[in-house]
């Protein structure tokens, strides 16, 4: 045992040496090229420098993001165009294929419902949770317990739920699902309740919602501790209600932040993959697009179709952006 | 429109002991333009807001017309106020920021418009009403602040600073319109400030604050010629009054090398063998050879006036002197002078109480 032990230890050590190096001179060649390119581009005339300035900030951010991001779009709309090996291209075929086939247009649906639900019920949540606790003592804690989920990944907290939504059919077995004990309680018999849909979109969308709501509020109250202590006596004087104060000076007040919130949580939910692929891998009728996605490209191997469907969903996010950024452009008229 | 009256009315803050504003018993009378005064930190503040509703009031009582609003939420005060950084609406035209509380109050919106067109002719805001208030000027602002509370027609006006965000020559200009429009209007007003520039020229009634403390309620004038104590003495006036701690001798009071004459009455009030004597700096001045010898360090030349700074040793304590003089015609820095009260003009205090004696 003891001989074996060391040997492996040697050879650990051996693996590890060589990258260690190769790690430390790439890092070293780097730091010397960045010191190069600045002495150079110092040693140019001061004409020169105002152009030798732009490029030599510009073009490795540049360089990284036409590798890193706009080479790889590009690439995905052609093979989109293809056909499942990348040989010949067939129009839109793959196109037409989503929007027929039947269980891509509940991938389609159930995403919608995704996309049109988290958003909505979490910034609700997390706006009313960031009004109340707002200017309150100790509001912190509260404030940490909601935000904890967030500091979950998605499939420790699809886990997590995994066992609230457990179901037990055989009854000489411990039953440990909290909602099949909770409607027991109520004298329900529960159902097997990832297998039930459209309920069960509905039960993998309340992880998204419990983890994306703390996000929210803490974005919101954030936003409402910006509101000036002056502008909320303005307006009590002025006679609003509590109610009122909520609806026509709060909320307008924080409107940018909100809709920051809502197409964040509106993207990252269009994205949603971790929670459909760990708690039903996309069967029973759960699935969604990014899921559908990674099955065609990684499991049918067909990268048109993989490729259509992640065009889609680019395509989804794009009109949320150019919101997003209008909206931005608006605040700037009050601020 | 209606009076106000603080009942002995005190606010002690959470955690601490020492009230920051304490029992202070105020009648302002409707239409009145009440100016609360004092250093920061004085209370000041703190009671506007009590009557605004937005302290808590830890004791006594607070009325407006005859009905108590000690207990009442601000909202049903019926109390417009503006504040120092103006609390504007961002999000809102300078119409709706000033038809706001008409709208919570459910006022007709063709009623509403003209109210607020009535107040933005006042104002001179007419052109300005769909901008927001990051496209106006800092006066601007100002200005729909004020009309915002205008606009409501309330019982009672409370203004906070109102003025400090605007430059010198603006703030003049406006503490002007501010008076004359509350006059118009004959709206109660309640105005808190640091500046008894302010205080001395827009107040019907002035009220010192000091500590949380109300140390004298009472027309600029009488502040200025009569102040109750020394506090008030040093608070109102610029420059400030000369408050000098002097001996008291047979016949008055021993200043320098004369003797200043007082009665007798005035000075048997103290048992101390000092008394502090206040002379305010046109009333100190320069003499041939009598009163206390002053070495002058620095001449402040206004055009008309100058005001002359000087300090001088009485029994072997420093002090420093100011008195107004000639602007084209006075002494020079090194110089040495003599300074003596004239006209009889001469405030006297007890020198443990700060009570005033004459």
């Amino acid at each position: 045992m003891h001989v074996i032990d060391l040997v492996a230890r040697k050879t650990t050590w051996e693996i590890i040496a060589p990258n260690l190096i190769t790690l430390i001179s790439g890092l070293v060649a780097f730091a010397a090229l960045v010191v190069l390119i600045f002495l150079l581009a110092e040693r140019t005339s001061v004409k020169a420098q105002e152009w030798v300035k732009y490029l030599v900030f510009l073009v490795p951010a540049l360089a990284l993001l036409i590798i890193g991001l706009i080479y790889p779009a590009a690439r995905t709309i052609l093979l989109s165009f293809m056909n499942a090996n990348s040989e010949e291209f067939v129009g839109v075929e793959n196109y037409i294929w989503a929007f027929t086939r039947p269980e891509i247009l509940q991938v389609l649906l159930n995403t919608a419902i995704w996309v049109f639900v988290v958003p909505t019920v979490s910034t609700f949540i997390g706006l009313v949770i960031a009004y109340l606790t707002d200017r309150m003592k100790s509001a912190a804690v509260v404030k940490s317990l909601i935000f904890m989920p967030m500091a979950i990944s998605m499939v420790g907290a699809s886990i997590i739920w995994k066992f609230v939504y457990d179901y037990e059919p055989s009854a000489k077995k411990v039953d440990i699902g909290l909602l099949s004990a909770i409607s027991k309680g109520l004298g329900m018999e529960p159902p097997n309740w990832l297998l039930e849909n459209p309920l069960n979109t509905f039960l993998l969308i309340a992880v998204m919602i419990w983890i994306q709501t703390g996000f929210a509020m803490v974005v919101l109250s954030a936003a409402m501790k910006n509101i000036p202590d002056e502008v909320v006596e303005a307006s009590m004087l002025d006679g609003a209600s509590q109610l009122k104060r909520f609806i026509q000076i709060t909320i307008p007040m924080i409107r940018a932040s909100i809709v920051v919130v809502l197409t964040t949580i509106t993207i990252g939910t269009l994205k949603v993959f971790d929670i459909v692929r760990t708690m039903t891998g996309g069967n029973f009728q759960t699935n969604v697009i990014a899921n559908e996605m990674y099955t065609q490209t990684f499991r049918s191997l067909n990268y048109g179709t993989g490729s259509a469907l992640a065009v889609i969903l680019f395509l989804g996010v794009v009109p949320i952006i150019l919101y997003n950024i209008k909206q931005l452009r608006l605040e700037r008229t009050e601020r | 429109m209606a009076s106000v009256k603080f009942q002995k009315a005190s606010r002690v803050y959470p955690g601490g002991t020492v009230p920051a504003v304490d029992a202070i018993d105020l009648e302002i009378a409707d239409g009145e333009f009440l100016v609360l005064v004092g250093p920061s930190g004085c209370g000041k503040s703190t009671t506007l807001r009590m009557l605004a509703g937005l302290e808590e009031v830890n004791g006594g009582q607070i009325l407006i017309g005859d009905r108590d609003v000690t207990n009442i939420p601000p909202k049903d005060r019926d109390i417009a106020m503006v504040f120092q950084n103006y609390a504007l609406y961002p999000h809102m035209t300078v119409a709706e920021n000033m038809g706001f509380a008409l709208k919570i109050a459910g006022v007709a919106k063709e009623e509403r418009a003209a109210r607020v067109l009535d107040a933005a002719k006042l104002l001179d805001l007419e052109p300005y009403l769909n901008r927001k208030p990051k496209a106006l000027s800092g006066g601007q602002r100002q200005r729909v602040a004020m009309g915002r509370a205008i606009v409501r027609k309330p019982q009672v006006f409370l203004m906070d600073e109102p003025l400090s965000n605007l430059d010198a020559k603006l703030r003049v200009q406006t503490r002007t319109q501010i008076a004359s429009l509350q006059r118009r209007l004959g709206v109660t007003t309640v105005y808190v400030t640091h500046d008894q520039v302010e205080a001395m020229t827009m107040g019907d009634r002035v009220a010192v604050l000091k500590d949380g403390v109300l140390q004298q309620v009472a027309t600029p004038r009488e502040l200025y010629e009569t102040p109750k104590n020394v506090f008030v003495a040093g608070f109102i006036g610029s420059p400030a009054m000369n408050l000098l701690q002097l001996p008291i001798v047979e016949g008055g009071v021993q200043f320098g090398n004369t003797v200043v004459k007082i009665d007798r009455a005035v000075l048997s009030k103290t048992n101390a063998k000092l008394v502090t004597l206040g002379v305010r700096p046109e009333n100190l001045v320069v003499s041939g050879n009598e009163g206390i010898s002053v070495e002058v360090d620095v001449v402040e030349e206004l055009g008309s006036d100058g005001y002359l700074y000087g300090s001088a040793t009485i029994d072997g304590a420093h002090h420093e002197l100011v008195s107004r003089v000639d602007g084209r015609d006075h002494p020079h820095k090194g110089d040495t002078v003599f300074l003596t009260p004239a006209g009889g003009i001469m405030h006297l205090f007890d020198v443990e109480t700060g009570e005033r004696l004459n």
